[in-house]
């Protein structure tokens, strides 16, 4: 056997996005990660965290410790670090709308640790554009959103020169849909959106600018095609190197390179045969290991089963040592970069930078990346995009093994275990971290809170950096609801373009022709048997913001002629069934990917059930596990759909089919 | 909900009357039921709730304007006021239906945009398609704002509805609302079209963008006056921002204003009836065609008939149907039987 070579590359930081429950619960599970081996910290925080509202709000119901840890206030960050020195440890925090807030209570806790925050060094992702355009996870307008950013921004660069404040994010708007050429265009009009947003603030001085520039990071996505990915991030650095030049005069080579941390791509790991997710990882990781050049500098894994539901520790760890295995087995950190003066690599580079060079003009001369993103033209592109993706797949033209081919498999020993493969969320949890929150709010002062607000309240309005103020409530005890509020008083909340103001081209999402013809003359026929259209509500309840699968499941059911009302985002189960009501659909279709569906899908139920609405039809789509579809269906919900039902056409088929059976019409069955 | 269940005319007139919101759904469904067993029971609960109250309470406002102008947003500026001042307000919500041969659904989207923040028992918002029907309007949107006008205080319509048929707007409330955008063809179009004489209160918004939405203002300005189909009626142009929440107060009270004006000059009642010969006209046509107006007396006397029976048309309505049913059920054998 052949020894490593002594003078091996460092490899990237190794992290898990990781949390749930509660903030005891997430540092035991930390604590663990580290000890494997894990070299930074990558923590995922719940919905009412992101969206600021605090555990026992109405709209909080059945989210808290769900997608991630719930943060109330500086005794929850104290206990989420534990034992974990903050100074030696890199921590990222995937947040975006309350960003500010989440770093205040960290600097906050450093501080009243006796730690200097000059030590700290870390991520905040804090790139509140592209939550306009996939995740959802917003609170305020662009406008105050974009100063958000950029007071960060002009804090941390003086007082936490560690500090990425923002991550700018390509990773979502893949998620979204994009293609190489949109991710990298519209991440760089975001990009240079806040440098251009924090230079007009004149809270830097012109000689300091570099250093700001050098402070943006990237989040990007890594997705199967590994080769193409690999030239997107060459493109990206090449791309961003002449950008920082040309536009920022930054001089220094060093402070123009493109740093990036990664997740691969969660969106095509597929719930049907969940083993093969493991080489999609390991590839899709290739594409942002390969090249040394265009390396990651820290990269997080999905685990196998996270089509299915919440990782296991033992999933994590499963991920964990993939990085291990290519950073500390292969050859590769051995090497320069071994795609430098390959002409094919070189070839395909041109070609994605010469695509997005044009696509930056085009958003540009619509005024740049805000302007366009209210206009809804990046939404429509990006809509438009995914759905070529889809109608590709449900043409087999796009191949996904075990989904639309080879779809023969013996059962998995994986997947057969007594926990259904998948971790379940403490369901007392939300309880807990309420009595919590309920005893913190007991024991602060309440004047000292009070004094905060005010001060945060006054900077919002003024214009004066809302960081001091920020970590001055941290230290006070506020809240996250009341954080939130607070700022919602003076900036507003933003209200979503319908969303589905999508004009997309029917022709390019239709997917197979005849299939189509046959749904609309069965939505026609119910509709004549009926006595009027078939009408159908598309909703979201509670606080996940991910709004693209509804809206192609909206735009699917407009284009095989139901009349849609899509509702849009964060809904209580009350708003769901009085918009039910009032608009007198035949069914109700709710989508959930937060993990919530038990509490608000049964919630929505109920609420139903108080209108007189006991006998619509509810129909819901989600990552729902087998064993939760079960009780689901028990609960009277008439279909569940999941990420293995790909194919809208069958889905819209099956809706028919419920309505019909709901008003004794016969059912009309599979789709030739 | 079942097609089985019609719901008995009589009792859901009762509760409609007395605001029950479930009555109110279930109304409205029935008014946009094709069947024919819903349609004569839909005739029958219109007859039931109608009568002089009709004709003389609440108030009907149409809002118009081209996709974009910011109709929904001013909607739910002025329905923020109505709420905090007490008023309960209903609105239908109309969106363009795709075309028929592209399957003819419709993404009504408008909810989220009126949404209010708390849930609000004030308030009732049902959208509607056009269903391809010229006027940006469907012909189900009459009955059901004559609905909501019997346990609403106000209702909305609004609805895209710009371009060569005006007639339509025109019958669709007591006052009529036109959102402009601001330098945009739509509104230059929409003024060198002639429709100018519909709207009785002009709305640009936006006026955040400056000078474009002056400039726009006092084109509308300059047209308005000129059209004067009202003695006594001033057209105001309005300048505001639903977004910045601007000029929004002085907006919202000239649509009280325009009621006490058409109520002083007579024109409420007078208008209502009006629009509801021309529905009930439409809805005999639809069903017999021409040949069936004329056996009872011809479009004329069929007006003439309605004008008499001012509050209680639907009633009237249904004694000409029969009249015709029986006469064509004479000349045929029973094809038609309802």
């Amino acid at each position: 056997m052949v020894a490593p070579r002594k003078n091996r590359d460092q490899p990237w930081l190794m992290r898990t996005y990781s949390g749930h429950s509660s903030a005891r619960a997430s540092n035991a599970l930390y604590r663990t990660n580290l000890a494997k081996g894990q070299t930074g910290l990558s923590v995922a925080f719940d919905l009412p965290t992101q969206t600021g509202y605090d555990a026992d709000s109405p709209l909080a119901r059945g989210e808290v410790g769900k997608v991630g840890v719930p943060i109330s206030s500086i005794e929850d960050m104290d206990q989420l670090f534990d034992q974990i020195p903050l100074d030696q440890m890199n921590t990222s925090m995937t947040i975006n709308a309350t960003a500010a807030w989440l770093l205040s209570l960290y600097i906050g806790l450093a501080q009243r640790r006796g730690i200097d925050p000059k030590k700290l060094s870390g991520t905040t992702q804090n790139d509140i554009i592209k939550e306009y355009l996939s995740r959802g996870t917003y609170i305020y307008p662009p406008g105050p959103s974009m100063r958000l950013i950029a007071d960060t921004i002009n804090y941390t660069v003086k007082n936490v020169p560690k500090w990425n404040p923002t991550n700018v994010c390509s990773y979502h708007l893949q998620e979204a849909g994009a293609t190489p050429v949109q991710e990298l265009a519209y991440a760089l009009c975001t990009a240079m959106a806040v440098l251009d947003r924090v230079k007009a603030s004149g809270e830097v001085p012109p000689e300091e600018f570099p250093q700001v520039v050098e402070r943006i990071s990237f989040f990007v996505n890594a997705g199967i095609r590994f080769i193409e990915e690999c030239c997107k991030l060459r493109a990206f650095g090449e791309m961003w190197d002449e950008l920082t030049l040309t536009r920022y005069q930054v001089t220094d080579p060093k402070l123009r390179r493109f740093r990036y941390g990664v997740q691969v791509n969660s969106l095509g790991l597929t719930e049907a045969q969940p083993e093969n997710n493991v080489q999609r990882i390991v590839l899709e990781m290739l594409a942002v290991a390969l090249s040394k050049r265009a390396r990651a500098r820290a990269i997080q894994l999905p685990a196998w089963n996270e089509a299915m539901g919440l990782p296991r520790p033992w999933d994590q760890q499963w991920a964990l040592r993939m990085q291990q295995v290519m950073a500390f087995e292969t050859d590769l950190l051995e090497y320069g970069d071994i795609l430098d003066g390959s002409p094919v690599i070189a070839a395909k580079v041109s070609e994605l930078i010469a695509g997005a060079r044009r696509e930056i003009e085009n958003v540009e001369a619509q005024g740049g990346i805000i302007a366009a993103i209210e206009s809804g033209y990046i939404k429509r592109e990006l809509v438009g995009s995914h759905m070529s993706r889809l109608r590709a797949i449900e043409s087999g033209e796009l191949k996904i093994i075990g989904v639309n081919c080879f779809q023969e498999t013996a059962e998995s020993p994986l997947t057969t275990g007594s926990d259904g493969a998948i971790m379940k969320s403490d369901p007392a949890a939300e309880r807990q971290q309420i009595e919590r929150l309920q005893e913190h709010r007991r024991q602060r002062n309440d004047a000292d809170v009070r004094a905060a607000l005010q001060g945060l309240g006054d900077a919002a309005k003024s214009g004066d950096n809302i960081m001091p103020s920020s970590i001055r409530c941290a230290l006070a005890g506020v809240t996250t609801g009341e954080w939130g509020d607070a700022l919602r008083a003076v900036f507003g909340e933003f209200r979503p373009p319908t969303g589905v103001d999508i004009a997309i081209d029917s022709r390019e999402v239709l997917g197979r022709k005849d299939q189509v013809t046959e749904i609309r003359d069965r939505v026609a026929r119910t509709g004549s048997a009926l006595g009027r259209p078939l009408k159908i509500l598309v909703g979201k309840p509670g606080l996940d913001g991910h709004s693209n699968g509804a809206e192609q499941v909206a735009v699917k059911a407009r284009d095989v002629g139901f009349e849609v009302v899509y509702d849009g985002i964060r809904l209580t189960p009350q708003q769901i069934a009085q918009a039910a009501q009032e608009e007198g659909v035949h069914v109700v279709g709710l989508s959930i990917l937060s993990g919530s569906h038990m509490e608000l899908v049964g919630s929505v139920l109920q609420e139903l059930r108080a209108r007189d609405l006991a006998a619509l039809p509810v129909v819901a789509g989600g990552i729902i596990p087998p064993a939760d579809a079960e009780r689901l269906l028990a609960l009277g919900v008439r279909a569940i759909y999941t990420p293995k039902d790909f194919n809208l056409n069958a889905i819209m088929g099956d809706i028919v089919d419920v309505v019909r059976e709901n008003n004794g019409l016969e059912r009309l069955g599979l789709l030739s | 909900m079942t097609n089985l269940g019609l719901p008995d005319p009589e009792q859901l007139a009762a509760r409609i009357l007395r605001g029950e919101r479930a009555a109110v759904a279930s109304g409205l469904n029935l008014l946009d039921n094709r069947l024919p067993a819903a349609r004569s029971r839909a005739v029958r609960l219109l007859a039931c709730l109608s009568g002089e109250r009709w004709l003389t309470a609440g108030h009907l406002i149409g809002v118009t304007g081209p996709p974009g102008a910011g109709k929904s947003s001013l909607v739910s500026a002025m329905i923020r006021e109505w709420r905090l001042a007490g008023t309960t307000v209903g609105v239908l919500a109309v969106d363009p239906s795709s075309r028929p041969e592209l399957g003819g659904g419709a993404l009504l989207g408008d909810r989220i945009r009126i949404k209010t923040p708390a849930q609000d028992e004030g308030l009732f918002i049902r959208s509607l398609a056009n269903r391809n029907q010229l006027g940006g309007v469907a012909g189900e949107v009459w009955p059901m704002s004559w609905l909501m006008l019997a346990c609403f205080d106000i209702v909305v319509i609004e609805t895209v509805g710009v371009g060569q048929t005006e007639i339509d707007i025109a019958e669709i409330g007591d006052t009529v609302c036109y959102v402009a955008q601001p330098a945009s063809g739509d509104t230059i179009q929409y003024l060198k079209s002639g429709i100018i004489e519909i709207p009785d209160i002009f709305a640009v918004n936006k006026a955040d963008l400056g000078a474009a939405a002056r400039k726009t203002a006092s084109e509308i300005g300059r047209s308005a006056p000129r059209q004067d189909r009202r003695e006594g009626w001033d057209y105001p142009v309005c300048l505001l921002s639903a977004t910045m929440n601007t000029g929004i107060s002085e907006f919202h009270a000239h649509f009280d204003r325009h009621r006490r004006f058409l109520v002083a000059a007579g024109l409420l009642a007078r208008q209502r009836s009006q629009h509801q010969s021309a529905w009930v006209l439409r809805l005999l046509k639809e069903e017999f065609g021409s040949f069936g107006l004329e056996l009872v007396g011809g479009r004329a006397a069929i007006e003439k008939r309605l004008g008499e029976y001012r509050s209680s048309q639907f009633e009237e309505y249904e004694r000409m149907r029969e009249h015709i049913l029986s006469r064509l059920l004479s000349v045929n054998q029973p094809t038609l039987s309802p």
